[in-house]
C-alpha cells in the first residue's frame, strides 16, 4: 500500500491566506506524534476562495480540505490520519461524494492547468511522472521535423492567450521562415492586466510546462536563445522558474544538443520586468529586454523579422506555451475537439471581484459567461444582483448582465465591445459604479501611457478629466459626446495596442450603462452610492439613540446633537468621509 | 556595487539589471551610484536616468525599511482598496508614496499584485496579505512596529 500523502497548496494566494502556517503546523504535529505520512507541497489548484487548502490522499481516495487554519488542521490530522475518519464538514472536494463545491470542478477541462495543484512545482521528477517532457522526447525520438511540429500547432487551432488571439502555429511559421544565425523565443510573463492571475498561477504551479512549451517552440522556429520576461511583482514565480531552469539543464532538456538532437542548442534566462504595463506589448518588451525604456515602436518590421537584438523573434504568452506540450503529445485533433469553430481548445479564466468563488478555472471555449460565473463561480457574493463582468482589463470592456449568455470565444466576446484579453473576469454587482470603473481604467492607462503618441498621452488625460468631473457632480450636457469623439480619435491615432484600446472601458460602459452616466450628469446622483462627492449622509431620527458616537468620530465636527437626542449632520460642513456611517451601531446614518 | 558591476560590465542589455541590483543594495538609487555606474561601465548618465524614471520600480529617493504596496487593481478597487489605503494613511500619517518620519514604512499604491482572488490585498516585502479591511491592515502594521522595536 502506498503511504498516505498530505499535500499543502503553497501558491502565493495560499501563502497569503495562511498556508505556510498550516504547513508548519502539520510538520510539527508529524514530528511530535511520529505520524506516518508523507508531507508534500504543491501550488494553487484554482480554488483560491477556499485557501488554505490541504489534500489528504490515502487508500480510500483523495480529500481536499479547505478554509483551514492552525486550529482546524489539528482536528483534520487527528481524525483523518489518526482515526481514519475524514472530517467531512471541511472537505471541499473529493471524487467519493458530492460536496458544496462540486460544481466548481465539474465542467472544467484542464489542459493548460493540468498539473497545477497536483505536483510539487519544485520537483522535475513529479512533472516527468505526469507526462512531463514526453512531448519533447516524442519530437526527439521520432525526429519530428520542425514543420511537423508547426503543423501540429496549426491544426490544433490554438490561438495566442496573451490577448490578441493570433494563431500560434501561423506565428511560428513566420518565425521559422526567417532564416538567421541567431533567433529568439520570448515568453511574455509580464501579466500586466489588473484582475488577471492565470500566468502567475501557471508559473508558480507548473513552471516546467512553460519551459517545455518554450523548448518545443524554440525547436520549431530554430531559436538559439530564450528569454522569460517576468514581472518583478511575482517573486515566487521567478524563484520557481529559476529552480526549474536549473533542473532542466541538469537533465539535458536545455543546453547543447538537447536530447541527442545535435542540431538543437537552446537555453533560457529570466529577465525581470521593472514595472511598466506597456512592456507587455511586444516591441516595448523587446526594448526593455535590451535595457532601454520600454517604448513600443512602429510595426513592421514585426518581431518575427527583426526583434530582440534585431534578430527574428517570436513572443508568446505563458498560457500559450503551457498548452503546447499537451498538444504535441496528445495530437492536434484531440485539442481541437474542444471549443468552437474559430476558438479551439480551453481557456483559463481568473474569476475575481464580487463573486462567491474567486479563483482559476479552465473551461472549453464556448461555455456561456453566465455558466462560468454562476455554475463554476457560484454566483454573486452575498447574493447581490449581478450587474456586469469586466473582461480584457484596460483594453477590454464591461459586459452587462443581459448579455451574460454570450459564449466565451474570441469573436463572441469581441462582438460585445469587450475582448477576451488574457482571461481576467472581474465580476461587478449593484454596488459597483460603472462610471467609477471607467474612470479607474482611464486612470490606469493614463498613468501607463509611455507618452510617445499625443493622442494616447494627452487624449486619455482629457478623457480622464471629463470622467473626474462627472463623478464629482460637475458633469455637463454633451460630455458623453465628447468622450465618444475622443475615444475614436485615440483608437485611430495611437501607435500601439495600449492607446488603441484604452477607450474601450469607457465606450462599453457608455453603451451599456448610459442611464448611470446620465444620473451622474443630470441628477447629480450616483445610483451605486460610490462616487463620494455625490453622496449625502443624514441621520434617521427614528433610529438614532443619541449615543454621540458619530459626533465624536466626525473629523470635521459636522454632527451636532444632545446626548440621548437625535443627532443631525450639517451638510455644508460634512466632507463625506463616511466615518459616521461606519461607526453608528444603530444603522441610523442614511446614505443616499 | 563592485561585484554587481563586475558581473554585468560590458554585457548587452545590462542597464536595467545594473539599476535593479543597485537599488536592491541601497533601497533606492543614489546620485553617487549613477555616477559610479557611468564612470565604470561607460553607460550614459542621461540614458540611465531615462530608464530609471520610466519604470515604476526605480526610486531616486530613500525609502522606508518596509514598503507597503497596497493593490489598487480592478478586483481590489471594486472591493474597496481605498479604505485600506485611507486607514493606513491615517495610521502612518503619510500620503501615498511617502515615508514615515521614523523611516520604517513607505506607503505606495500599486497595480495588481496577482492575488485578486483575495482582494483587497497588500504586500510588505515578499509577504502578501489578503481579504483586508482598513482595521486589519493597520493591525498588521502595528505588529511589524512592535517587532521592530524589540
Ligand atoms: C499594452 C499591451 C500590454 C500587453 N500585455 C501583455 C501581457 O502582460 N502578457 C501577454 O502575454 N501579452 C500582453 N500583450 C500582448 C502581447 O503584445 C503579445 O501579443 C502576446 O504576448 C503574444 O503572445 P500570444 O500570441 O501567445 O498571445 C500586451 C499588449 C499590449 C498592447
Ligand atoms: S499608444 Fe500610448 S503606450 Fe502606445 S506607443 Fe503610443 S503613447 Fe505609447
Ligand atoms: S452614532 Fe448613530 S445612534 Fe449614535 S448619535 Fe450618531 S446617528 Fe445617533
Ligand atoms: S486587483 Fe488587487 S491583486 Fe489583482
Amino acid at each position: 500500500m502506498e503511504k498516505t500523502k498530505v499535500i499543502v497548496g503553497l501558491g502565493s494566494c495560499g501563502i497569503a491566506a495562511g498556508a505556510a502556517k498550516v504547513y508548519n503546523k502539520i510538520k510539527a504535529l508529524q514530528e511530535a506524534e511520529n505520524l506516518d505520512f508523507e508531507l508534500k507541497k504543491t501550488s494553487c489548484i484554482g480554488m483560491c476562495y477556499r485557501e488554505p487548502l490541504v489534500e489528504i490522499l490515502d487508500e480510500s481516495g483523495s480529500y481536499l480540505y479547505g478554509d483551514l487554519d492552525e486550529e482546524k488542521i489539528i482536528e483534520v490530522i487527528d481524525k483523518h490520519i489518526g482515526q481514519h475518519s475524514p472530517v467531512k464538514e471541511y472537505v471541499v472536494h473529493t471524487d467519493l461524494y458530492e460536496t458544496v463545491d462540486t460544481t466548481f470542478t465539474k465542467d472544467q477541462v484542464k489542459i493548460a492547468l493540468r498539473n497545477c495543484g497536483y505536483i510539487d512545482p519544485e520537483s522535475i521528477e513529479e512533472y516527468e511522472a505526469r507526462d512531463g517532457y514526453r512531448a519533447l522526447k516524442k519530437i526527439a525520438g521520432q525526429r519530428m521535423s520542425r514543420l511537423d511540429v508547426i503543423q501540429s500547432v496549426l491544426s490544433s487551432g490554438l490561438r495566442g492567450r496573451g490577448g490578441g488571439g493570433f494563431p500560434t502555429g501561423l506565428k511560428w511559421k513566420f518565425a521559422n521562415n526567417n532564416k538567421a544565425n541567431e533567433k529568439y523565443i520570448i515568453c511574455n510573463a509580464d501579466e500586466g492586466d489588473p484582475g488577471a492571475f492565470m500566468d502567475r498561477s501557471l508559473l508558480e504551479g507548473d513552471p516546467h510546462a512553460v519551459l517545455e512549451g518554450m523548448i518545443i517552440g524554440a525547436y520549431a522556429i530554430e531559436a538559439t536563445g530564450g528569454v522569460i520576461y517576468c514581472r518583478a511583482e511575482y517573486p515566487l514565480a521567478i524563484k520557481r522558474l529559476n529552480i526549474a531552469i536549473e533542473q532542466a539543464r541538469k537533465k539535458g532538456y536545455l543546453g547543447k544538443g538537447i536530447l541527442g538532437m545535435d542540431d538543437f542548442d537552446f537555453d533560457i534566462y529570466i529577465k525581470e520586468g521593472a514595472g511598466a504595463f506597456v512592456c507587455g506589448e511586444e516591441t516595448a518588451l523587446i526594448a526593455s529586454v535590451e535595457g532601454q525604456r520600454g517604448m513600443p515602436r512602429k510595426r513592421p518590421p514585426f518581431p518575427a523579422a527583426s526583434g530582440l537584438w534585431k534578430k527574428p523573434t517570436n513572443i508568446n504568452n505563458v498560457e500559450t506555451f503551457a498548452n503546447i506540450p499537451w498538444i504535441i503529445l496528445n495530437g492536434a485533433e484531440e485539442y481541437a475537439k474542444y471549443g468552437t469553430e474559430k476558438s479551439k481548445g480551453t481557456k483559463v479564466f481568473a474569476l475575481a471581484g464580487k463573486i462567491k468563488r474567486s479563483g482559476l478555472v479552465e473551461v472549453p471555449m464556448g461555455m456561456s459567461i453566465r455558466d462560468v460565473i454562476f455554475k463554476l463561480g457560484g454566483g454573486i457574493k452575498n447574493d447581490k444582483k449581478f450587474k456586469a463582468v469586466q473582461m480584457g482589463g484596460p483594453s477590454g470592456g464591461c459586459i452587462p448582465e443581459y448579455l451574460a449568455d454570450t459564449i466565451v470565444d474570441y469573436d463572441s466576446v469581441n462582438a460585445t465591445g469587450a475582448i477576451m484579453g488574457s482571461g481576467g473576469m472581474v465580476v461587478m454587482d449593484e454596488t459597483t459604479c460603472m462610471v467609477d470603473v471607467a474612470k479607474f481604467f482611464l486612470e490606469f492607462t493614463q498613468k501607463e501611457s509611455c507618452g510617445k503618441c499625443t493622442f494616447c498621452r494627452v487624449g486619455t488625460k482629457r478623457m480622464l478629466e471629463i470622467l473626474q468631473r462627472i463623478t464629482e457632480g460637475k458633469g455637463e450636457e454633451g460630455d458623453l459626446d465628447k468622450l465618444e469623439e475622443l475615444s475614436y480619435q485615440i483608437k485611430d491615432n495611437s501607435l500601439c495596442g495600449l492607446g488603441q484600446t484604452a477607450p474601450n472601458p469607457v465606450l462599453t460602459t457608455i453603451r451599456y450603462f448610459r442611464d448611470e452616466y446620465e444620473a451622474h450628469i443630470r441628477d447629480k446622483k450616483c445610483p451605486a452610492l460610490v462616487c463620494t462627492a455625490l453622496l449625502t449622509y443624514t441621520v434617521d431620527p427614528d433610529k438614532c439613540t443619541g449615543c454621540t458616537v458619530c459626533a465624536k468620530n466626525c473629523p470635521v465636527d459636522a454632527i451636532e446633537g444632545d446626548r440621548k437626542q437625535p443627532h443631525f449632520i450639517k451638510q455644508d460642513v460634512c466632507i463625506k468621509c463616511g466615518m459616521c456611517y461606519s461607526k453608528c451601531k444603530f444603522d441610523a446614518i442614511i446614505l443616499s | 556595487m563592485d561585484d554587481l558591476i563586475a558581473k554585468y560590465k560590458g554585457k548587452k542589455g545590462n542597464m536595467i539589471p545594473l539599476l535593479q541590483g543597485t537599488q536592491s543594495i541601497y533601497g533606492y538609487i543614489p546620485r553617487e551610484a549613477f555616477e559610479k555606474l557611468a564612470a565604470e561601465t561607460g553607460l550614459e548618465l542621461s540614458d540611465m536616468y531615462g530608464v530609471a524614471t520610466f519604470y515604476a520600480q526605480f526610486r531616486l529617493n530613500p525609502v522606508g525599511k518596509h514598503i507597503i504596496k497596497v493593490c489598487h487593481g480592478t478586483a481590489c478597487h471594486v472591493q474597496n482598496a481605498k479604505a485600506v489605503t485611507d486607514s493606513l494613511k491615517e495610521a502612518l500619517k503619510v500620503s501615498d508614496g511617502e515615508t514615515t518620519e521614523d523611516g520604517l514604512f513607505t506607503l505606495e499604491s500599486v497595480a495588481c499584485l496577482g492575488c485578486c482572488s483575495l482582494a483587497p490585498v497588500m504586500m510588505i516585502g515578499e509577504e502578501t496579505y489578503g481579504k483586508l479591511t482598513g482595521t486589519e491592515a493597520v493591525k498588521i502594521i502595528k505588529n511589524i512596529k512592535i517587532r521592530e522595536s524589540n
